[in-house]
């Protein structure tokens, strides 16, 4: 698999890291709301299709980015 | 003519060429109703069906595959079998699995080619190696096989490693458990198909359940491509694909899909005797019957439902491989495949009741599943029956992280890509 880094270009899968998905809201800290925490936290949809995550470029730039990808095919569509 | 396998089954069929051999299960028509409809023909699937008609006498039961027999993860694993486990909860339930592997070829009347041929886990440092003394510890406290060897007993054991003063990794020492092994995966899901359906079982196969049939917020049955089967209670057996049949009946699981990839290398003779595990990574080793050196070791570390893996992991299992056994670089791969996992946050994985009455969920079963089968089946077939959790599998919960009960074996933490 092929990434495109917003700041890097094309590179191999292997020189990112996934971060897991990015549409989950994190709950504002100090809410105390443990069964929100536990959803955002273990929680996933996991969907067999498209779904927008995180990857870091880590033997890169080092950034983080959402990047949609359909999880069915490994396609990549947008990036951001 | 009874179906029994046996010498003289094999005596007669030789005498009478033109007699075929009967079905081995019978690919029914499905009825309209089931007393349990099981989603899932594969390892899980198909041994809880076994142990529901054989521990608990409920016969009108129907599996449900959406394939064949034996497409699915039962048919992709790495075939290991042992119970070294270090966590309570795991460590009684992976030997109970064990045992029933030890007398499954007899009690299913079908040939799984259970070997006890032992795995070692090797130590590359001082620390790793205390680490294994201490498991092997709590393993013998619970009444289960273990031997810490030395590093002149491993070089004994193994004298294929790479012992030379220039190894990347120096071997310490290890951890034995003789009683592990392997079983050959094909045979696990024919044999218990095969027990299941003498039992009375239905085995319907290329069935895929599209829907959940729901009475007053009640599981009802299952609407499938095959038409709708009202059942009084359904259980998920899909791991791989939890989340996907667990999704339409509006349950949100702890759980990511993740690919596993596994190697084989061109048949050499007879060399690896054990299954060995490499403590420098997550990499172990078997040789097949037919001779093949089979590898294995992490997912690729994203979540995907391709079952192809990335170039990546298949250069770093490689490069593990030469590192540990140099002359392996003198042989070909001839074939590397994906299988799909449910990767928990935990690492561990569920045989539990949900939250929607007469649904029941197995699945989560990250690297393990193959090894659990067995045990899996037996506790999830008391679950349903009895709709309320087994001894054995009261840990795996589908609630255990709200309550603070993960069963984070590796102490890695809540990530499921990192498990």
């Amino acid at each position: 698999m092929r990434i495109p880094c917003p700041h890097c270009g094309e590179r191999d899968y292997s020189e990112f890291r996934y971060g897991s998905d990015a549409t989950k809201p994190r709950p504002p800290h100090g809410t105390g709301d443990l069964k929100s925490w536990h959803d955002y936290y273990f929680l996933f949809d996991n969907p067999k299709g498209p779904h927008t995550e995180y990857w870091q470029h880590v033997l890169g730039c080092r950034r983080w980015f959402k990047l949609t990808r359909n999880t069915a095919t490994n396609e990549i569509g947008e990036v951001s | 003519m009874s179906n029994r396998y046996s010498a003289f089954a094999v005596a007669r069929h030789a005498l009478q060429p033109d007699l075929p051999w009967p079905r081995a299960w019978k690919s029914p028509e499905p009825k309209k109703s089931y007393d349990a409809v099981i989603i899932g023909g594969g390892g899980h699937g198909l041994a809880t069906a076994y142990y529901l008609a054989k521990n608990h006498g409920l016969t009108n039961v129907a599996v449900l595959e959406r394939s064949w027999i034996g497409s699915g993860n039962v048919g992709r694993n790495t075939t290991i079998i042992r119970s070294n486990y270090q966590i309570d909860g795991n460590t009684q339930f992976f030997e109970h699995s064990l045992k029933l592997w030890e007398g499954l070829s007899h009690d299913l009347n079908f040939n799984c080619m259970v070997s006890h041929r032992g795995q070692i886990v090797l130590a590359v440092n001082p620390v790793q190696l205390d680490t294994l003394a201490r498991k092997g510890n709590i393993m013998r406290l619970n009444g289960i096989d273990a031997e810490l060897l030395d590093r002149g007993q491993v070089m004994k054991l193994l004298p294929y490693l790479d012992y030379s003063k220039d190894a990347r990794w120096q071997i310490y020492g290890a951890l034995m458990q003789p009683r592990a092994g392997t079983a050959r995966h094909d045979a696990v899901a024919w044999g218990y198909a095969r027990a299941a359906d003498r039992l009375g079982v239905d085995i319907i196969e290329n069935c895929e359940v599209t829907g959940f049939a729901m009475d007053n917020g009640k599981a009802a049955g299952v609407e499938t491509s095959r038409g709708k089967i009202n059942a009084g209670k359904v259980a998920i057996a899909v791991a791989g694909h939890t989340s996907h049949v667990a999704a339409m009946a509006g349950l949100r699981l702890p759980v990511e899909s993740h690919v596993l990839q596994a190697f084989v290398t061109e048949p050499i003779k007879p060399m690896v005797d054990h299954v060995v595990s490499w403590g420098a990574e997550l990499f172990y080793l078997s040789q097949s019957d037919k001779g093949g050196l089979v590898f294995g070791g992490h997912i690729d570390g994203f979540n995907t439902y391709t079952q192809r893996g990335q170039f990546h992991k298949l250069q770093s299992i490689m490069e593990c491989a030469v590192s540990l056994m140099p002359f392996v670089s003198r042989l070909r791969l001839v074939r590397h495949w994906g299988g799909i996992m449910d990767m928990t946050p935990d690492g561990s994985p569920f045989i539990c009741k949900t939250p929607v009455q007469n649904l029941y969920l197995n699945g989560g079963w990250c690297y393990q599943g193959f090894k659990a089968a067995p045990a899996s089946g037996w506790t999830f077939a008391h679950t349903i029956v009895n709709d309320d959790e087994h001894e054995l599998n009261r840990c795996f919960a589908l609630d255990r992280f709200e309550k603070g009960g993960e069963m984070d074996e590796y102490g890695l933490g809540n990530w499921t890509y990192k498990q």
